[in-house]
């Protein structure tokens, strides 16, 4: 008989209302505040999805059970958790996402600028510390790899290696880094206020970079790739799709591949990446002691990026006879281009002379080589 | 009278401009909007005075070191 026991009301508990209202502030940020809104409006909505009882779109076959929640020995049985099985653990989406986000990649102001790769891997300090805070914290090895990692904010490679490294904790990191990825205008400003003085951040860097040739971009992408995947074989797949979107775009003979991979393919990417990582976030998994720590380590590990960046600025400033705004070590972080944005609002507030968007992004695409650079290390070693 | 010239720090197209010749502007004062790296960025006034010259429009191309505005001041 149809009644109240067979539908979702009846399956309905205090942690899928809690997880509902997690959501709706998702979704608020997102269309409201236009805070991130192609991130957090599927994130979103895959929380209110999957947190509504008995519609089974996580569920998975545990020998011959059916179970709602996502269960990582199991056979994925749901529209969302088969996406999730062989989207995301089997690594389609976030390696070519990586290529997309090559194609949309203009390395010309690293090239111009090499100092600024210093910085982005700088940045990269945070990630280990973070690390090591997680460890002092009881979490094993590879956990604390995939929150450390949450520093470099970059959701494709958190999701890359904490799928390797501890797959039980996807969920919660996949949120902690989108969701700080989201909250950059919010998060550094106030770790940047509390390194520089005023006179630091208006520092004037001359906004003219160096032009840079088309041989050279075309030759970055490719001795790039050489370079750190000899270096970090275990970086393959994210640095590898990276430079080869890269390469698309700067050849000059792929533009029709690479308008797609820039515009159609990561949006379907994104897509399926936002539902996946917010219908990982049911209230079983989620309202989880572990899974809440791993949240509020990942806002540490993203000050403690920004932390370091500013601060190898500053030290880079000890022996510059040029000064560089020590801001733009901020934008080490991988957060492209949020971070750099970040930088370029609070220069011209300090500065209205100032214009360091194109100094800004050196440090930020060099960010993501670096912590993609850190996620191979790291698997390296546990992988 | 002393004159600032405003210029182009980074290839983009200009979405609009807020000011015209005889216009007042005080320091961080909008100037125009330049999209650049699929970002918008506002070009603000570096010193207090009176624009002089516009030398940009809507939806123009421009170029690093190419003038947007010129202001006069005290």
């Amino acid at each position: 008989m149809f009644g109240l026991f067979e539908t979702g009301f009846a399956g309905f508990t205090w942690g899928n209302g809690v997880m509902l209202a997690i959501g709706a502030v998702f979704l608020y940020l997102g269309i409201a505040k236009k805070m991130e809104p192609l991130l957090l409006v599927p994130i979103g909505f895959g929380v209110v999805l999957v947190n509504l009882p008995f519609g089974g779109l996580m569920e998975c076959v545990v020998q011959g059970k059916v179970v709602e929640a996502y269960a990582i020995g199991g056979e994925p049985a749901g529209l969302l958790s088969r996406l999730f099985r062989y989207g995301l653990v089997w690594e389609f989406v976030p390696c070519f996402i990586f290529l997309g986000l090559g194609a949309m990649t203009d390395f010309g102001p690293l090239i111009a600028n090499p100092k600024t790769l210093i910085l982005g891997a700088g940045a990269q300090f945070g990630v280990y510390a973070a690390f090591f805070i997680a460890l002092l914290l009881g979490f094993n090895l590879n956990e604390a790899c995939s929150i450390g990692i949450i520093g470099g904010a970059d959701g494709p490679t958190t999701i890359f290696l904490t799928n390797r490294l501890a797959p039980h904790l996807i969920g919660a990191t996949a949120v902690a880094a989108y969701t700080y990825m989201a909250m950059v205008p919010i998060i550094q400003p106030p770790v940047i206020k509390a390194l520089t003085t005023k006179k630091e951040r208006a520092i004037y860097m001359k906004p003219q970079l160096r032009l840079v040739p088309k041989l050279e971009k075309i030759l970055f992408p490719v001795i790039g790739a050489i370079t750190i995947i000899l270096l970090v074989p275990k970086s393959a797949p994210l640095i590898g799709m990276f430079m080869a979107g890269n390469l698309l775009k700067e050849s000059g003979v792929t533009d029709r591949l690479a308008n797609t991979a820039a515009t159609a393919f990561i949006d379907i990417l994104t897509i399926l990446l936002g539902l996946c990582v917010g219908a990982f976030m049911s209230a079983g998994v989620f309202l989880k002691p572990a899974s809440l720590m791993v949240f509020g380590l990942g806002v540490a590990a993203f000050a403690a990026s920004t932390f370091f960046g500013i601060i190898l600025a500053k030290f880079m400033n000890l022996f510059l006879k040029e000064k560089i705004n020590p801001m733009i070590g901020a934008a080490g972080v991988s957060a492209v281009p949020m971070a750099a944005r970040v930088v370029q609002r609070m220069g011209q507030e300090a500065n209205p002379r100032n214009f360091l968007l194109m100094h800004a992004m050196g440090p930020n695409v060099a960010g993501v080589i670096g912590t993609a650079t850190a996620a191979g290390i790291f698997l390296g070693m546990l992988g | 009278m002393p004159r600032e010239i405003i210029e182009v720090p980074i290839t983009g197209k200009i979405i609009s401009v807020e000011v015209k010749p005889g216009d007042e502007v005080k320091e961080g004062d909008t100037i125009c909007m330049l999209e650049s790296m699929k970002m918008e960025n506002p070009i603000l006034a570096p010193v207090d005075g009176t624009i002089t010259e516009v030398e940009v429009t809507a939806e123009q191309v421009v170029k690093p070191g190419e003038t947007i505005a010129i202001i006069e001041y005290q």
